[in-house]
C-alpha cells in the first residue's frame, strides 16, 4: 500500500512540475496586438446629430428588415442591438442639466477579442484586416460569445428555430467591393468614418490635442482621452466623446483583454497535451497495478 | 404656381392669337418643367410646338365622371388652351367638342385612318365586360369594342384616372357591370397607367409631353405607371410627416392635434400604402387641395387593394419602417422574473429539501437489517 | 438472519411501482416541455435574453448536473488509485449515476443550444478547434466522458446480455465484453484524467467574461475551486444515492463504507472553503464586506454551506449516524449546487437592464430529466447487477429474469 501511496505521489508531482514547466512556457506571448493593416471606425459624438441614417443604411446593407416590434408596426425603433439590427443609435440625457449625447452602438471589433476566444469552433475570428467575422456554417448556437463580450454586442435570433448570432462585420462584404460601410457612407457629419486603425488614432489624438475641452475620459474629471486605444487590451473602433465614457454605458475595462487569462490557462496546462498525457500514463500505471491486485484477492467485478 | 401660394398664372398664359416663338419657348419650358423633364427636352419640346408636329391625341370616355378631364381643365402648366391647340392635336374629345353624334363618329374614324399607328390613345372611365359589355356603348358599340378597335392601332395607350387604370369606383363591391381598367381588358399590350380619383393632371401632361417629344414613355412600374410619379408613397413625401416620425397624431377629428396640422395615420390615412405624388404637385396649382392638406387622410385613390374597398378609417401597415424621433435609451430592460415561474421553482425546491430533511430525521444511528461485512483490503 | 451477497446482483422486482408511477408523470411534463422548447424555439419556450443567454440548463442540469456527476470519478480514485477496496460496492452505482447523470447533461446541451444538429462539428472539424476556448476543451472531454462512463457501466449489462438469446444483443455482448475487461483499467484511468480536465475547464469558463463575473467570485483559481468542489459533490452524490435507496429498496446500509466516505470528504470541504477564503483576503476583496449587499450575504451563505458539513462530518460518532450523514450530504450538494448556480448566473452582472429567471418550461424540463434519470437508475439496479447487498431471495428471483 505504502508502494501505491508513494508512486502516486511521485507520479502527480511529476504531472505537477510537467504543469508548472509548460504553463510558464505558455503564459508569454499570450498578449495579442492588432495587425498592421488594422481597419476600424472613428466615432465622434460631438459631430453626431442622431439622424439615424446609419441605422437605415447598416438595414439596407446587411438586408435587414426594420425592428417595428416596439412601435406596432409603426416605426423602425429597436431599443438595442437584437437579431436584427447590427447598428443602433442610443441618447444619453445627463440628469438635470441640457447636456446630451448621443452614442453609436456596434461591434467593436477587440484587438483581442474575448468572443473570439470563447468560440469553440472558430465561427466568430479575427479576418481580414483584423475585422472580426463570423462563419454561421459552424455555429451550434452556444452563445458563449455572448457571456464573454464585454460590450453585450452578439445577439441572438431568439425567435428563430435556426437561430444565429448576429453583429456588426464592419460590412466586409462592401469592404471587399471597394465601398465603404453602410454607416459611414450615408453619415451627413463625418460623425463616423473609416480609416486604418493607426490613421484612426492619429486623428483622434490630433482632435483631442485641438480642442482638449471639448472631450472627456472614462470618469468624470478624468483627462481626456480615445475610448479603445487600450480598453480591454484595445479595439478597432474608437469613440471620442464629450460626456464620460462611463455615462455613454461602456465598461471600465483593463488594459489587458479578458480572453489573455483563460487562454494562458488552456494554452498553458494543455500546451501539447503534455501534462494530460502524462497524468494518464501515471494513472494508467497505478490503476493497472490496483485493478490487478483486487481481482486476485476479491473475484467481484 | 409656387408652393407658397404665389403664381404666375397671369404672365404664363399666353394668347394665342398673338402669340411668338419666345412665348412658346416660354410655355414649353414652363410645361416641361413642372413634370420634371431638362430644359433640354422642353426645349426640343418648343421646336417640334413651332415646327407644328403635333401628336395626335384620341381621348375616349367610359364609365367615368369626366372628374379627369375635368381636373385637366384646371391646369395651368400649360393650360389646356395651350396644350389643345399648340403642344398636341386633339382629335376626338367627347367633353371638350363642339361636334357631337355622326359627326364625332366621323372625326375618330378619319383621325384613325390619317394618323394609323402614331396618335396617343387616352382612355378615361372604366369599361364594363359583363354580358358582353351592354353596360356602356357610344353609338351601339360597346366600350370593349371600341377600345379594342382604337387601341388596335394606337402608338401610345394611357389610362388617365383610376377608372381607367383599374376600375376605380364602378368596380367597387359588388361591381354588377364588371368594370375593369384598360391594362385588363388589353392584355399584352403596353398601357401606361396614371391612376387617381382624379388622377393628377401634370402626371399625364408629363407622359404626353416626352411621348410628343422624344417618341418615348418614361419609366414605367410593374403596374405601368410612371415611376417620377408613382415611384413613391405618399407617406414618404408628405408634407405631415414629422408629425408622424415624432408620434404626433391625430386621434378625433377636431381634436387639438387635428387643428395643429398632425399626422393623420390613426384616422386612416392610406398614405403608407399609396403610390402617388399628391403632396408634391398640387391640383389645380393649389398647395393644400388634396385630402391631407385640407386634414382628411388620405383614403388611396390610386390603389386597387385600398380606394373603394379598405375602410375610410382602417388603418393600414407601414410598408418601409424608418426610425422616429426617439431613440433607443442607453440600457434598455430585457427580461423579467415571472411570479408563476418563481412560484414553480420555488415549490420544486422547497418539496426536495423538505422532503430530504424529514426524511433523513427517519434514518436514525443504527444500521438496519444485516450488516455487511467490509471488505478487507489487500 | 439470511446470508447477503458480497457481490452486485440485481434487485428484481417492478419498475413501475407506486413511487415510480409519479416520476413517470414528472417524466411526461418533461418530455412534453422539450418538445414546446423545439416547437416555441428558444425564445419563445426560454427566459433567456442577450444579457443572460445562459440560464437554468447550462448552470444546473449541465454544470451542476455533471459535477453531480462526479461521484463515478470520486469513488473510483478512492478505489483504484488509493486501493481502498472497502469502497468497492459503491463503484457500479456510483458510475451508473454518473453515467445518467452525464447524460441527461448531454440531452440539456442538445436543448439548450441554438443549433444542435451542428454539435458534431464540433468534434470533426478538426481545423476550426480553438485550442484557446475552454468551452471547447470541455465539449469535447465530456462527449468523450459520456462514452467512457457507459463502457465502465456496461460489466454491469453485457454479461446478461452475452448470455442471453441470440439477437443484437448477443452479439455485442461477445464482442464488446472481453475487450472491455481487458481494457478496463485504461478506461478507469481515462474516466479519472477526463474529470480533472473539464470539471476544472468548465470553472474557467466564466474567467472569460471578465468583470461581468462579481470580484468575489471571478478568481484565477476558479479552475481548481470547482475540481474541488466537484469532487466533493461526487462524494456526497454517493452518499446521498447510497443511502436512498437502501430504504427504497429494503436493503441493508453500507453505514460503514458511508461513514468513510464522510471521513474521505472533509479535507476537500476544507479545502474548499480555505482556498476560497484566503484567495479573497490575498486579492483584497475583502473590501465588499466594508458594504454589505446581496452578494456579500450570497458568498457568506455558500461558505456556511460548505463548512456546516465539514463540521457536521467532524467525528466517527456523528459520522455514524446515518440521518446526520445523510445531511450534511444534501448540504454539500446544496453549496455545490449554489456555487456554480452564482457563478454562472447570479453573480454574473452583464448590466442592471437584464434581468433573468428560469421559465416554467425550463423548469419542467429540468425535473423531467432529473425524473427519467431516476427511472433509468431503478431500472437498471432492478434488471442489472449494479448493487450489493441484496437477500439471496432477491437475487435469486434476478437472476431468473433475463
Amino acid at each position: 500500500m505504502t508502494l501505491d501511496r508513494r508512486s502516486l505521489l511521485t507520479g502527480a508531482a511529476a504531472t505537477a512540475a510537467a504543469a508548472v514547466a509548460v504553463t510558464a512556457g505558455g503564459a508569454e506571448g499570450a498578449v495579442k496586438t492588432a495587425p498592421p493593416d488594422a481597419v476600424g471606425l472613428l466615432y465622434d459624438t460631438t459631430l453626431c446629430i442622431g439622424c439615424k441614417t446609419c441605422v437605415v443604411a447598416c438595414r439596407e446593407a446587411n438586408d435587414k428588415k426594420p425592428d417595428t416590434s416596439n412601435s406596432n408596426g409603426l416605426w423602425d425603433a429597436p431599443l438595442d442591438l437584437n437579431g436584427q439590427t447590427k447598428n443602433v443609435i442610443k441618447l444619453y440625457k445627463e440628469p438635470g442639466s441640457p447636456v446630451r449625447s448621443y452614442f453609436k452602438a456596434q461591434c467593436m471589433h477587440c484587438v483581442d477579442p474575448a468572443c473570439v476566444g470563447a468560440c469553440m469552433i472558430g465561427a466568430l475570428q479575427k479576418r481580414e484586416k483584423g475585422i472580426v467575422t463570423y462563419k454561421k456554417e459552424y455555429c451550434s448556437g452556444c452563445r458563449y460569445c455572448q457571456v464573454a463580450c464585454p460590450f453585450e454586442i452578439p445577439k441572438f435570433e431568439w425567435a428563430s428555430r435556426a437561430p444565429l448570432m448576429v453583429k456588426c462585420e464592419l460590412c466586409n462584404h462592401r469592404l471587399a467591393e471597394g465601398k465603404l460601410p453602410g454607416c459611414v457612407e450615408v453619415c451627413p457629419r463625418k460623425a463616423v468614418i473609416y480609416g486604418t486603425r493607426d490613421a484612426l488614432l492619429a486623428d483622434a489624438k490630433k482632435r483631442i490635442a485641438d480642442h482638449p475641452d471639448r472631450y472627456r475620459g472614462y470618469k468624470d474629471g478624468d483627462a481626456p482621452r480615445v475610448f479603445g486605444e487600450t480598453d480591454g487590451g484595445g479595439t478597432q473602433c474608437l469613440v471620442l466623446s464629450h460626456v464620460p465614457y462611463e455615462n455613454l454605458g461602456l465598461p471600465a475595462l483593463e488594459d489587458t483583454s479578458q480572453a489573455v487569462l483563460p487562454r494562458s490557462i488552456q494554452h498553458g496546462v494543455y500546451q501539447g497535451m503534455i501534462a494530460p498525457i502524462a497524468l494518464y500514463a501515471v494513472l494508467g500505471a497505478v490503476v493497472f497495478r490496483n485493478k490487478r491486485e483486487q481481482d486476485k484477492a476479491g473475484g467481484a467485478e | 404656381m409656387y408652393l407658397d401660394g404665389t403664381s404666375d398664372a397671369e404672365s404664363l398664359h399666353v394668347d394665342v392669337e398673338g402669340s411668338n416663338r419666345r412665348d412658346f419657348v416660354k410655355v414649353a419650358l414652363m410645361a416641361g418643367a413642372a413634370v420634371g423633364l431638362p430644359a433640354a427636352l422642353s426645349a426640343r419640346l418648343a421646336e417640334a410646338a413651332v415646327k407644328g408636329v403635333k401628336p395626335s391625341v384620341i381621348w375616349l370616355h367610359f364609365q367615368e365622371c369626366t372628374g379627369c378631364t375635368e381636373s385637366l381643365l384646371r391646369s395651368s402648366h400649360p393650360d389646356v388652351a395651350e396644350l389643345i391647340l399648340d403642344l398636341i392635336s386633339l382629335d376626338y374629345h367627347e367633353t371638350l367638342f363642339a361636334a357631337a353624334g355622326h359627326q364625332a363618329e366621323a372625326a375618330l374614324k378619319k383621325t384613325m385612318k390619317d394618323h394609323e399607328g402614331k396618335y396617343v390613345l387616352v382612355v378615361e372611365g372604366a369599361i364594363p365586360t359583363k354580358e358582353n359589355g351592354i353596360y356602356c356603348q357610344v353609338g351601339g358599340r360597346t366600350a370593349v369594342d371600341i377600345l379594342n378597335d382604337v387601341a388596335g392601332k394606337a402608338g401610345a395607350i394611357i389610362a388617365i384616372g383610376s377608372c381607367a387604370s383599374w376600375g376605380g369606383i364602378p368596380s367597387a363591391d359588388p361591381n354588377p357591370t364588371g368594370a375593369t381598367g384598360a391594362p385588363m381588358v388589353l392584355k399584352g399590350k403596353t398601357v401606361v397607367t396614371i391612376p387617381g380619383c382624379p388622377a393628377n393632371p401634370y402626371n399625364l401632361l408629363g407622359t404626353v409631353l416626352q411621348f410628343a417629344t422624344l417618341g418615348t414613355l418614361p419609366a414605367l412600374d410593374e403596374k405601368g405607371r410612371p415611376k417620377f410619379a408613382y415611384g413613391r408613397t405618399i407617406h414618404e413625401h408628405c408634407p405631415r410627416r414629422a408629425h408622424f416620425d415624432a408620434g404626433r397624431f391625430v386621434q378625433k377629428f377636431g381634436d387639438e392635434g387635428h387643428r395643429q396640422g398632425w399626422c393623420l395615420y390613426k384616422t386612416g390615412c392610406k398614405g403608407p400604402a399609396t403610390h402617388a405624388n399628391c403632396s408634391v404637385l398640387p391640383f389645380a396649382e393649389v398647395p393644400d387641395a388634396w385630402p391631407i392638406g385640407i386634414g382628411h387622410p388620405c383614403f388611396g385613390c390610386t390603389e386597387q387593394t385600398l380606394a373603394f374597398r379598405k375602410p375610410l378609417h382602417d388603418t393600414v401597415d407601414i410598408e418601409r419602417p424608418t426610425p422616429p424621433d426617439t431613440y433607443a435609451p442607453l440600457h434598455a430592460p430585457m427580461g423579467k422574473v415571472a411570479p408563476v415561474a418563481t412560484g414553480v421553482a420555488g415549490l420544486v425546491a422547497g418539496a426536495l429539501l423538505g422532503a430530504g430533511w424529514a426524511a433523513s430525521k427517519k434514518f436514525g444511528t443504527a444500521e438496519e437489517g444485516p450488516s455487511k461485512e467490509p471488505r478487507k483490503e489487500a | 438472519m439470511s446470508a447477503v451477497l458480497d457481490r452486485p446482483a440485481p434487485l428484481g422486482g417492478p419498475v413501475l411501482t407506486k413511487g415510480t408511477r409519479a416520476l413517470v408523470v414528472l417524466a411526461a411534463i418533461g418530455v412534453a416541455a422539450m418538445i414546446y422548447r423545439f416547437a416555441a424555439g428558444l425564445g419563445g419556450s426560454t427566459a433567456l435574453n442577450d444579457g443572460y443567454p445562459w440560464g437554468l440548463w447550462i448552470a444546473l442540469d449541465v454544470v451542476t448536473g455533471t459535477a453531480l456527476g462526479c461521484g463515478g470519478y470520486a469513488v473510483a480514485l478512492l478505489v483504484y488509485v488509493l486501493n481502498k477496496g472497502e469502497f468497492h460496492p459503491a463503484v457500479r452505482p456510483a458510475l451508473l449515476t454518473s453515467a445518467l447523470g452525464y447524460s441527461m447533461a448531454a440531452v440539456s446541451i442538445i436543448l439548450d443550444v441554438g443549433r444542435p444538429w451542428l454539435l458534431h462539428r464540433v468534434a470533426i472539424y478538426v481545423n476550426h478547434w480553438n485550442t484557446s476556448s475552454a468551452l471547447f476543451e470541455v465539449a469535447l472531454c465530456v462527449m468523450t466522458y459520456v462514452a467512457v462512463l457507459w463502457v465502465e457501466v456496461s460489466p454491469s449489462f453485457l454479461p446478461a446480455w452475452k448470455s442471453g438469446p441470440p439477437g443484437l444483443r448477443k452479439t455485442l455482448g461477445d464482442t464488446f465484453l472481453p475487450v472491455i475487461e481487458k481494457a478496463l483499467p485504461f478506461v478507469i484511468a481515462l474516466g479519472l484524467l477526463l474529470p480533472t480536465m473539464h470539471q476544472s475547464s468548465l470553472g474557467t469558463l466564466m474567467l472569460l467574461s471578465g468583470k461581468k463575473l462579481h470580484g468575489l467570485w471571478s478568481t484565477p483559481l476558479l479552475p481548481l475551486l470547482f475540481l474541488i468542489s466537484c469532487l466533493a459533490m461526487g462524494y456526497a452524490v454517493v452518499v446521498f444515492e447510497s443511502t436512498l435507496s437502501s430504504v427504497a429498496f429494503r436493503r441493508p446500509r453500507e453505514g460503514k463504507m458511508l461513514a468513510g466516505l464522510g471521513r474521505a470528504v472533509a479535507p476537500f470541504l476544507w479545502a474548499w472553503a480555505g482556498i476560497r477564503l484566503v484567495d479573497v483576503a490575498i486579492r483584497g476583496k475583502l473590501a465588499f464586506f466594508a458594504k454589505p449587499d446581496g452578494y456579500v450575504l450570497l458568498f457568506l451563505v455558500e461558505m456556511a454551506l460548505v463548512v456546516a458539513p465539514a463540521v457536521m462530518l467532524a467525528s466517527p460518532a456523528k459520522r455514524a449516524n446515518a440521518g446526520n450523514l445523510f445531511r450534511a450530504a444534501m448540504l454539500m450538494i446544496l453549496a455545490g449546487a449554489l456555487y456554480r448556480i452564482d457563478t454562472f448566473i447570479v453573480a454574473f452582472r452583464p448590466g442592471a437592464q437584464y434581468a433573468y429567471f428560469p421559465s416554467v418550461a425550463e423548469i419542467l424540463a429540468t425535473v423531467g430529466l432529473v425524473a427519467i434519470e431516476i427511472l433509468v437508475y431503478v431500472f437498471f439496479v432492478k434488471r442489472f447487477p449494479i448493487l450489493t447487498g441484496a437477500e439471496p431471495a432477491h437475487a435469486a428471483a434476478a437472476s431468473q429474469v433475463r
